[in-house]
């Protein structure tokens, strides 16, 4: 694979016989001996460790501290960064001109800092768009760490040992411990719905690190495969498939991440890209929305089905955007936009799978409930 | 046994032939999930998709290796897609086709030029 690059556990991966593929420009292993259903039966039961370093880490800093990247985040992001806690983390996005996501991504408050971590396809464009667009900020790209992500029920009692004071972390607490393997900038949240942790290491301790949680008895690697099953049950979007830049926030079902005060009638309204559409569409509603979708057969209905009201009608009236077979549903599962009247749970729509209608019903999300630990 | 390039078996039994997937195919295609067979009674032509399997990765489908009609189908493994990855060159079969010119096996791969063809 010549042109790919390569995350520090590289060596490891294919000494574990991790199945290399190109994913964002990186050889990422699709899945190791178990295979995807095991392995993602495994995460949801013990735990499972990913390799996640192709995504983008990135420290933001401002003469004036943290209140001054805050603020100059807020112009790009539609989220309460002002407001975030020291120690805490918050889910947001980059929004554009026209209202859509330019890419979804974690912000957490350190100190002073903030630290962002980014999708790998898109973490050239947002550091050049934090870059330009926001003035007096440093933005440092931490090119010399990799992300591990421990995921599943058993990720505290593997951890804890190795890394004292992470069992008293919430969900999307943040924090930088001292350890044999360096400093470790590790967050409790993940990618998976299940309880779990994101470890930053200096790259030289990435192996030793993941060799030592590897070690423990309910740890398995676990390759991209999985991970996306994972995370469709869990209702996670995957940027390019289930949000990009023609999907707004509130059509994505991803309001939750926009604080009041952003919205109409807080004190920071708007003054984000895209807030005119943005707003109105928290106020009146989107044309079409995000849902989760369950197929009544067997056959999977993978991203780009196109969605029916009928059997027989010629106008879709959505699309799938990703979809698989869930291990844990035991059934396919599926999720895709559709327009508002067709969006109430239990609705049934029609996907058109090889030429045939399919049935499917609309359905809550998450398929599996979160196992986070609040 | 002769072996397609699409990674199919062929065995004889009586006038018909079984088809089924290799190993290699179906490690290939990791855990399989979603499996549709085609009609008894159907008529096939050679290269037709008269099958498909899904897995966890993506979905593909199975060719006819010969011209002919369909005669039974292994309603089993629709059941239980996941016997596939388990034995596939064995249990796991997934259609008899009675062919219409045995002629079409002649020039298939034996199981030691099938192996040279993976390797």
């Amino acid at each position: 694979m010549g042109d790919l690059l390569n995350t520090p556990l590289h060596a490891l991966h294919q000494e574990l016989g991790g199945k290399m593929v190109p994913f964002a420009g990186y050889a990422m292993p699709v899945q190791y001996g178990l295979g995807v259903m095991k392995e993602h039966l495994h995460t949801r039961a013990k735990a499972g460790l990913f390799d996640v370093s192709h995504m983008g880490q990135i420290t933001l800093r401002h003469d004036d501290g943290y209140m001054a990247v805050a603020d100059a985040m807020e112009r790009l992001m539609p989220v309460n960064l002002l407001d975030l806690r020291d120690g805490r983390q918050r889910y947001g996005f980059f929004t554009n001109d026209a209202g859509g996501i330019l890419d979804d991504l974690m912000t957490a408050r350190r100190g002073d800092e903030m630290f962002v971590v980014v999708n790998a396809a898109c973490k050239a464009g947002d550091i050049a768009h934090m870059r330009a667009g926001l003035p007096g900020v440093d933005v440092e790209e931490h090119t010399d760490r990799a992300l591990l992500a421990l995921q599943g029920p058993a990720s505290e009692a593997v951890l804890a040992p190795i890394v004292p004071g992470v069992e008293a972390m919430r969900f999307m607490d943040v924090g930088i411990f001292p350890t044999r393997f360096g400093d470790l900038w590790v967050s409790r949240s993940g990618y998976t719905g299940e309880d779990g942790y994101e470890i930053s290491v200096l790259e030289e301790q990435a192996e030793p690190l993941a060799r030592a949680l590897l070690a423990h008895e309910d740890v398995e690697p676990i390759g991209l495969g999985a991970r996306d099953s994972l995370r469709l049950e869990a209702g996670l979007c995957l940027y390019g498939s289930d949000i990009d830049t023609t999907t707004s926030p509130v059509e994505a079902r991803l309001s939750w991440a926009i604080g009041n005060i952003r919205r109409h009638g807080g004190a920071r309204e708007g003054q984000f890209p895209g807030a005119a559409r943005i707003l109105d569409e928290l106020d009146h509603g989107p044309d079409r929305l995000r849902v989760g979708l369950r197929p009544e057969g067997r056959a999977p209905m993978r991203a780009g089905t196109a969605l029916f009201a009928d059997e027989t009608s010629d106008t879709p009236v959505g699309h799938v955007t990703s979809g698989a077979f869930g291990p844990t549903i035991e059934a396919p599962v599926s999720m895709g936009y559709i327009a508002r009247a067709q969006s109430d749970h239990d609705t049934q729509v029609f996907g058109d799978v090889r030429g045939k209608r399919l049935p499917a019903r609309v359905t809550a999300l998450p398929f599996t409930p979160a196992g986070f630990k609040r | 046994m002769k072996f397609t390039e699409e990674h199919e078996w062929l065995r004889k039994d009586g006038e018909a032939v079984i088809v089924g997937i290799t190993q290699h195919a179906a490690d290939e295609l990791g855990d399989i999930v979603f499996i549709e067979l085609p009609e008894v009674g159907a008529t096939v032509s050679k290269d037709d998709e008269i099958v498909v399997i899904e897995s966890v990765k993506a979905a593909s489908d199975i060719l006819a290796p010969v011209d002919g009609e369909i005669v039974e189908v292994n309603a089993a493994i629709v059941e239980e897609p996941g016997k596939v990855n388990e034995d596939p060159q064995g249990e796991a079969w997934f259609f008899k086709v009675k062919p219409s010119d045995p002629a079409q096996m002649t020039d298939m791969m034996d199981e030691a030029a099938y192996q040279a063809f993976i390797a």
